[in-house]
C-alpha cells in the first residue's frame, strides 16, 4: 500500500499578543492508502491545526508534509487550492451545504473549480455520488428541504466526487443525533471498505472503536498512534439501538 | 472556472434574495434613466432653439449704431445717428459675402380702423427684409421700388393686427389704417410666424418702405438698423468682417479707434442661447449622474453585506479548491450583473420617460445615442468599481476561518 499522507516533524507555531503558542511540536506520521485513521485529542490539543495542516488550508512552520508525493509546505496559495480540489474530500461538523440549492448542485461544485469537466460529466459524476451515499432519490431536494443526517451525506457525496486521495471528516457526527451518527459512520465504514483513506477528526471516543487505527494528540504532540484490529461493525450497532431512541 | 458558470452563479445568488437584487438594482435603473431622460431633455431644448433661431435667419446680421463717448459722456446708443443711407447703399454694392440688405427704422403707435384700434410698431423696410427674416406674403403683395422712392403710404400688417382690426372676419386689403393719423393703405397680409423664443409675438407688427417711416413718421434721415444676410450660415464670420471694414472706411474710423456701429450675428445669439441650454443640460447630467454615483454605492453596501453573509460559503469554496481569482470573478460577476441588468432596464425607462415627457408635457426631447452609450457604460463602470473592494475583500478571506464563522 503507498503512503497517501506523510508528516515528517510538522510544527505549527502561531504569534499571538507576542508570545509563540506551539499548537504542533514534531508531529510526525504516515497514513497509507485504505486505512481509517481517527485523530482524537481534547480541545486545544492542536488536533484543528493539524487538520488544516492535512487539509492544506494551513501551512506548516516546520517539518514537510507530502500529500499523495507531493510536498506542500512551499506551495502557494492558489497551488493548495487546486490540490485541495483534486486530492482532497472535507466532511465539515455542520455540513456546509449551499443554501436553497439542490442536491445535485451541491455535489457537483468541486467539479466546477476543475475545468476537465463540461456540464453532463458534473452532473453524471454527482448523480453517482449521491447514489453511493443512498441518495439517489433526493437528487433535487433543496438543502434546507432535507434532515441532519441527509445533509450529512449530501457533504460526504462532495468529497466524493472528485475522486480524491483522502476523505478529511472533521466532527463529521458532530451535530448528528445517536442513531443518525451510526447511519453516517455505517457509511464511513462502507467507504472503508471499498477501499478509500479516511481521516476523522474527533473528540468523541466512541468513534475509534470503528476506525482501523487511532492517532491521539495532547499538547500539540502524538501521544498515542495504535493500530485497532478488531474494528467492531457500526451497522450492528446501530441495529442494536432502541427503537426510539431519540 | 468558466464565464457562463459564473453568470450562473451570480444569477442564482440573486434569485435566493429577489427583493434585495431588485433594490439594489433599483439605485442603478433610477440613476441611468434620469440620465438619460435629463439628457434628452437638455438636448432637446437645445435643439428647438437652434430649430427657432434658424428659422429667424439663421444668418442674420443685425447693424446697430454704437455708443460714443462725446466729452466723457457715454451715449444710448439709440441716440446715435451713425448709420446713414449711404452705408446700406454701399454694402449693396461693395459686400461680397452679403446676399441680402435692408435698411430698418421702426416707430410705435396706435393703429386705427374704424372704431377699433390697437398698439403696435410698424417697420420701415426694403423689400430685403422678407428674406432675411423669413416672412411671406399670404395675401396680396409687396410694395415695390417705386413705393420706396415715393415714400408712399402703403403697408402690409401681420396676422395678430389683422386680428385685432378686423375682428368681424373683414379682408383688409385695399383698406386704410391710420397709424399715428397718418393714413395707410393695406396692400398685403404677411403669413403667420407665431411667438418667437423669447416670448416676441412675430405678428404683431406692420411693415412699410423704411422712407415712408423715415419722413412721414420718424422725420429723420439716419437708419436704426441695417439688417443683412450672409450668402450662407457658414460665411457668417466673413461677411462681419467685410462689413466691419466698409464702415470703418464710410466713417472715415481708422487705427485703434472704436467703432461707432455694432455688429451682431445670429451666430453669436444662437452660441450664446445654446450655452444657457448647454450649462443646463450639464446640471441636469450632473444631478443625474450623483444618483447613478449613490446608485453604485447601493451596490457596494449590498455586496459587502452579501460578502459577510456568506463568509461561509466562500469557506468552503476555498477550502473545495476555488482560488483568490475565482471568489473575486463570482463576486465581481454578481454585482456587474446587477449593474448591467439595472442598467437595462434603465436604458429602457430612461427612453420611455423622455417619450411620456414629449408626449404628455409636449417638450421637446432630443434622444442621443451616445448618451445611451454612455450612461449604459459608466453603469457598467459602476458595477466593476464598487463591486471591486467586496469581491477583494471576499477573495483575501482566510479560508480557514471562513468556514468556521459563524
Amino acid at each position: 500500500m503507498k503512503d497517501i499522507i506523510r508528516l515528517e516533524k510538522i510544527c505549527r507555531d502561531f504569534y499571538v499578543g507576542g508570545e509563540t503558542v506551539h499548537a504542533l511540536r514534531d508531529v510526525s506520521f504516515t497514513i497509507r492508502e485504505g486505512e481509517f485513521v481517527t485523530i482524537m485529542g481534547t480541545s486545544g490539543s492542536g488536533k484543528s491545526t493539524l487538520l488544516n495542516t492535512l487539509g492544506c488550508l494551513d501551512t506548516p512552520t516546520s517539518g514537510e508534509y507530502y500529500l499523495d508525493g507531493t510536498a506542500v509546505r512551499n506551495m502557494g496559495k492558489n497551488e493548495r487550492a487546486v490540490l485541495r480540489n483534486r486530492k482532497i474530500g472535507f466532511v465539515f461538523q455542520n455540513y456546509n451545504l449551499l443554501p436553497k440549492t439542490t442536491a445535485v448542485e451541491n455535489v457537483e461544485l468541486p467539479l466546477l473549480y476543475n475545468k476537465k469537466y463540461n456540464a453532463a460529466e458534473r452532473r453524471e459524476l454527482a448523480v453517482k455520488a449521491l447514489v453511493a451515499v443512498g441518495l439517489g432519490d433526493r437528487l433535487d431536494h433543496k438543502s434546507n428541504q432535507m434532515s441532519g443526517g441527509q445533509m450529512q451525506r449530501v457533504a460526504i457525496a462532495r468529497a466524493l466526487v472528485n475522486e480524491p486521495a483522502v476523505i478529511l471528516a472533521d466532527e463529521a457526527t458532530g451535530n448528528l443525533d445517536t442513531r443518525t451518527s451510526y447511519e453516517i459512520l455505517v457509511l464511513f465504514q462502507k467507504l472503508f471498505r471499498e477501499g478509500r483513506t479516511i481521516i476523522f477528526v474527533t473528540h468523541n471516543p466512541d468513534i475509534s472503536k470503528y476506525s482501523s487505527r487511532t492517532i491521539r494528540l495532547s499538547d500539540g504532540r502524538v501521544v498515542s498512534d495504535v493500530e485497532n484490529n478488531r474494528i467492531c461493525n457500526a451497522a450492528d450497532d446501530l441495529a442494536a439501538l432502541p427503537v426510539n431512541n431519540d | 472556472m468558466t464565464i457562463s458558470n459564473l453568470f450562473r452563479i451570480a444569477f442564482k445568488a440573486l434569485n435566493n434574495n429577489k427583493m434585495r437584487g431588485f433594490l439594489t438594482m433599483l439605485g442603478i435603473i433610477i440613476g441611468v434613466a434620469s440620465v438619460i431622460t435629463m439628457l434628452a431633455i437638455g438636448q432637446g431644448s437645445k435643439k428647438s432653439i437652434q430649430k427657432e433661431i434658424s428659422e429667424m435667419g439663421s444668418n442674420m446680421i443685425m447693424i446697430h449704431p454704437g455708443g460714443d463717448m462725446r466729452g466723457g459722456v457715454r451715449l444710448s446708443a439709440d441716440d446715435m445717428e451713425s448709420l446713414k443711407l449711404e452705408d446700406y447703399n454701399s454694402i449693396i454694392g461693395k459686400c461680397r459675402y452679403v446676399s441680402y440688405v435692408s435698411p430698418c427704422v421702426n416707430a410705435a403707435g396706435q393703429l386705427i380702423y374704424g372704431a377699433n384700434n390697437t398698439p403696435t410698431t410698424v417697420y420701415g423696410i426694403a423689400p430685403d427684409y422678407m428674406e432675411i427674416r423669413k416672412y411671406k406674403v399670404e395675401d396680396g403683395m409687396m410694395f415695390s421700388e417705386q413705393d420706396i422712392k415715393t415714400a408712399a403710404k402703403v403697408c402690409l400688417v401681420g396676422k395678430t393686427v389683422v386680428d385685432e382690426l378686423f375682428s368681424d372676419g373683414e379682408n383688409p386689403l385695399g383698406k386704410v389704417i391710420r397709424f399715428n393719423k397718418i393714413p395707410f393703405r393695406i396692400i398685403g397680409v404677411l403669413e403667420s410666424k407665431g411667438y418667437n423664443s423669447m416670448g416676441m409675438d412675430q405678428d404683431d407688427l406692420i411693415i412699410a418702405p423704411y422712407t415712408t417711416v423715415q419722413k412721414r413718421i420718424l422725420a429723420i434721415t439716419h437708419l436704426q438698423e441695417i439688417i443683412c444676410s450672409a450668402v450662407s450660415e457658414s460665411f457668417t464670420e466673413e461677411a462681419v468682417d467685410e462689413l466691419t471694414a466698409l464702415l470703418r472706411t464710410n466713417h472715415r474710423i481708422s487705427g485703434n479707434e472704436e467703432d461707432d456701429f455694432d455688429i451682431r450675428s445670429q451666430q453669436e445669439l444662437s452660441s450664446m442661447m445654446t450655452s444657457t441650454t448647454d450649462m443646463m443640460t450639464i446640471l441636469l447630467a450632473a444631478v443625474a449622474g450623483i444618483s447613478l454615483l449613490v446608485g453604485g454605492i447601493g451596490i457596494m453596501n449590498i455586496m459587502y453585506v452579501s460578502v459577510t453573509e456568506r463568509t461561509r460559503e466562500i469557506g468552503l469554496r476555498m477550502s473545495i479548491g476555488a482560488k483568490g481569482i475565482d471568489i473575486l470573478a463570482q463576486f465581481l460577476n454578481e454585482s456587474i450583473l446587477i449593474s448591467v441588468t439595472g442598467g437595462l432596464i434603465g436604458v429602457l425607462l430612461g427612453v420611455g420617460s423622455a417619450i411620456v415627457v414629449n408626449k404628455i408635457f409636449l417638450y421637446p426631447i432630443y434622444i442621443q445615442s451616445w448618451s445611451v452609450i454612455l450612461s449604459f457604460a459608466v453603469c457598467t463602470v459602476t458595477g466593476i468599481f464598487f463591486g471591486w473592494y467586496p469581491a477583494r475583500k471576499a477573495a483575501s478571506l482566510d479560508p480557514i476561518e471562513a468556514i468556521r464563522y459563524e
